[in-house]
């Protein structure tokens, strides 16, 4: 593994952990959902995105919009981590009076491009940046997280058809494909395979690789000289690091408490002394 | 209405090159001139109004003026939750217009009437609403456009409307009722907005007839609105009327109620004019479809007769 890859690993076990504490303190859902995506945020931010923490509206900056804003907790560990901001934030999450609430949100977060939450909204509104962004000439990229339930979204395939037909070059989508929707697998309920074939018949080029794997994450999430925009289909697992949060729907919904809590730190814990 | 507000947003184009108009495959033969002489300013964002709302939200992050444009429904309620969430919430320069407004595109159906619009845009937090009456007002909206930030909606109607101010409203102000005609200590208030002020100045035109006092005021401004201006109206008359071609639930009449329902003193009785909110099954143009509502300045002005104190009658 190269140096970007470890640190890419540090930081998705730091989301992980802080993902657990935050969803058990704050008492909010979604820590399966966070899990899942630790690996792709965390590629993001070590090794792909250019940021300056310091300067979070840095005109050159690559963008980042959480679509699948429940899984906020991950995005606000991510950016304390970077330094965007104190850690001890990230102990305010959904507590009253604090800006951290369980979806995404701009306001008084720096680093933070896009408040989320409402399924369907984060791929056009990334299309129209990247759209004002090329009509600029720059080369700042715009990546957008979607989770797999959210493609059953309509509003996603509009733009899926936009971004295809402009050729948005620098528009990265990156798909959370744990298989797991909110009641039942995605196969059960609203199936999305061919996925790739949909996309590349929208005029994406797509890339696929595991969704866990700094590695692959890193290479598939780099830049790509065609005038086309990218989709990255990430296969991951939900509740990814906790065993008995792996493969779980219940752990969309359920917040970690007294033994569970324990459990789950022990057992990410103990990966980060391995 | 429209042609006013082409006519005024390439005048902003030309000042602002961050102008930027986004349709949604609508506007045919309206649009053409603007997208020929602005191509680096206008998109066509294709049936995708879902889209093309979040599309003008990231448009706007990126530093654009934005003006989405369709007609009817389309750019507002079949994207309310973009509106809401992408451009309300983070306090985005977009401006929704929608052409068509109330019964302009009548024959066309229920899917085509524009009724409920304004009641649902000026619900979003921090929307400016705003409803012209005719093309001055409709011209004079579009350029206070040009200095607002933050999201806005105007609403027009379709095309060839009835000219009643007599002049361009050049130093028209944001919020404020527009005085039109008579005396404000009249015993008759008559207030128009969504496309309405024709039906008032008619309206305004036989209560003179009959000798019974009116002022005459357009009121294209919803949110925010003139709750002084409209107390201050209603202190001095024995009835305020408000007029509008849209639903009487959460439009130009709900807001006058609201305003002088905080009146403590002797205030005038309010009579509201608009479309009643159950679905019009009625084929017809907007004349036709207005009398089916009695929206017509006879039925108005019978019913302001009846109502006034006997010693106007």
């Amino acid at each position: 593994m190269g140096s970007e890859a470890i640190t890419a690993a540090k930081l998705a076990l730091r989301i992980r952990c802080h993902a657990i504490r935050m969803t058990s303190k704050g008492r909010s859902s979604h820590v399966g959902s966070v899990l899942s995506c630790a690996d792709i945020l965390a590629t993001l931010y070590a090794c792909v995105m250019r940021v300056r923490p310091a300067e979070p509206t840095w005109p050159k900056r690559d963008r980042f919009i959480m679509s699948k804003g429940h899984a906020g907790a991950g995005v606000y560990a991510v950016l304390a981590e970077m330094g965007f901001f104190p850690i001890e934030r990230l102990d305010t999450h959904c507590q009253n009076g604090s800006a951290l609430c369980g979806h995404v949100a701009v306001h008084g977060i720096p680093g933070v491009e896009f408040s989320t939450g409402s399924l369907g909204h984060g791929l056009p509104v990334a299309t129209g940046m990247a759209y004002a962004i090329k009509a600029r000439g720059e080369d700042c990229r715009t990546f957008v997280l979607l989770s797999d339930g959210e493609l059953d979204e309509g509003s996603n395939w509009e733009a899926f058809l936009f971004a295809g037909h402009h050729r948005l070059r620098g528009l990265c989508a990156v798909i959370d494909y744990n298989k797991i929707q909110s009641l039942a697998s995605v196969s059960e309920t609203l199936a999305l395979e061919p996925l790739a074939d949909k996309f590349r018949a929208f005029g994406w080029v797509v890339r696929e690789c595991d969704g866990h794997n700094h590695m692959e994450l890193s290479a598939a999430l780099g830049a790509e000289s065609i005038d086309a925009p990218i989709v990255v289909i990430a296969n991951t697992v939900k509740g990814r690091g906790v065993s008995f949060m792996e493969h779980s729907v219940l752990w969309h919904y359920r917040s970690p408490q007294g033994e569970e809590l324990a459990a789950a730190l022990a057992e990410l814990e103990g990966v980060s002394h391995a | 209405m429209r042609d006013a507000f082409v006519a005024e947003l390439s005048h902003l184009a030309e000042q602002d090159p961050s102008v930027m108009l986004v349709t949604g495959d609508l506007g045919f033969g309206v649009l053409t001139d603007f997208a020929r002489r602005f191509p680096n300013q206008y998109l066509n964002a294709g049936v995708a109004e879902q889209n093309m709302a979040g599309i003008a939200a990231g448009l706007a992050i990126e530093g654009r003026r934005v003006f989405t444009y369709s007609i009817a429904n389309f750019p507002t309620l079949r994207c309310v939750e973009q509106l809401r969430n992408d451009v309300c919430y983070h306090r985005l320069s977009v401006t929704v217009v929608a052409v068509g407004g109330g019964f302009a595109y009548g024959p066309l159906g229920f899917s085509h009437h524009a009724t409920e619009d304004v009641a649902i845009m000026s619900a979003l937090p921090g929307m400016r609403v705003m409803a012209p009456n005719d093309p001055i007002e409709a011209r004079a909206c579009t350029r206070l456009c040009g200095s607002f930030d933050g999201p806005t909606y105007l609403r027009l109607g379709r095309n060839g409307e009835r000219r009643i101010h007599p002049e361009s409203l050049a130093s028209l102000q944001e919020g404020k009722l527009i005085h039109v005609a008579g005396s404000s200590d009249a015993p008759v208030a008559l207030v128009a907005a969504c496309g309405a002020l024709d039906i008032a100045a008619e309206t305004a035109d036989l209560l003179r007839r009959s000798a019974i006092g009116v002022s005459l005021w357009a009121c294209p401004f919803i949110a925010p609105f003139d709750h002084d201006g409209v107390r201050r109206l209603a202190s001095d008359a024995d009835l305020l009327v408000t007029v509008e071609e849209h639903a009487l639930i959460g439009g130009l009449g709900t807001r006058c109620a609201h305003a002088i329902a905080a009146l403590t003193g002797r205030h005038a009785r309010h009579l509201g004019f608009g479309i009643p909110p159950e679905p019009q099954h009625a084929v017809g143009d907007q004349h036709y479809l207005r009398s089916r509502v009695g929206l017509t300045a006879e039925r108005i002005s019978e019913t302001i007769s009846a109502a006034l104190p006997s010693m106007y009658r």
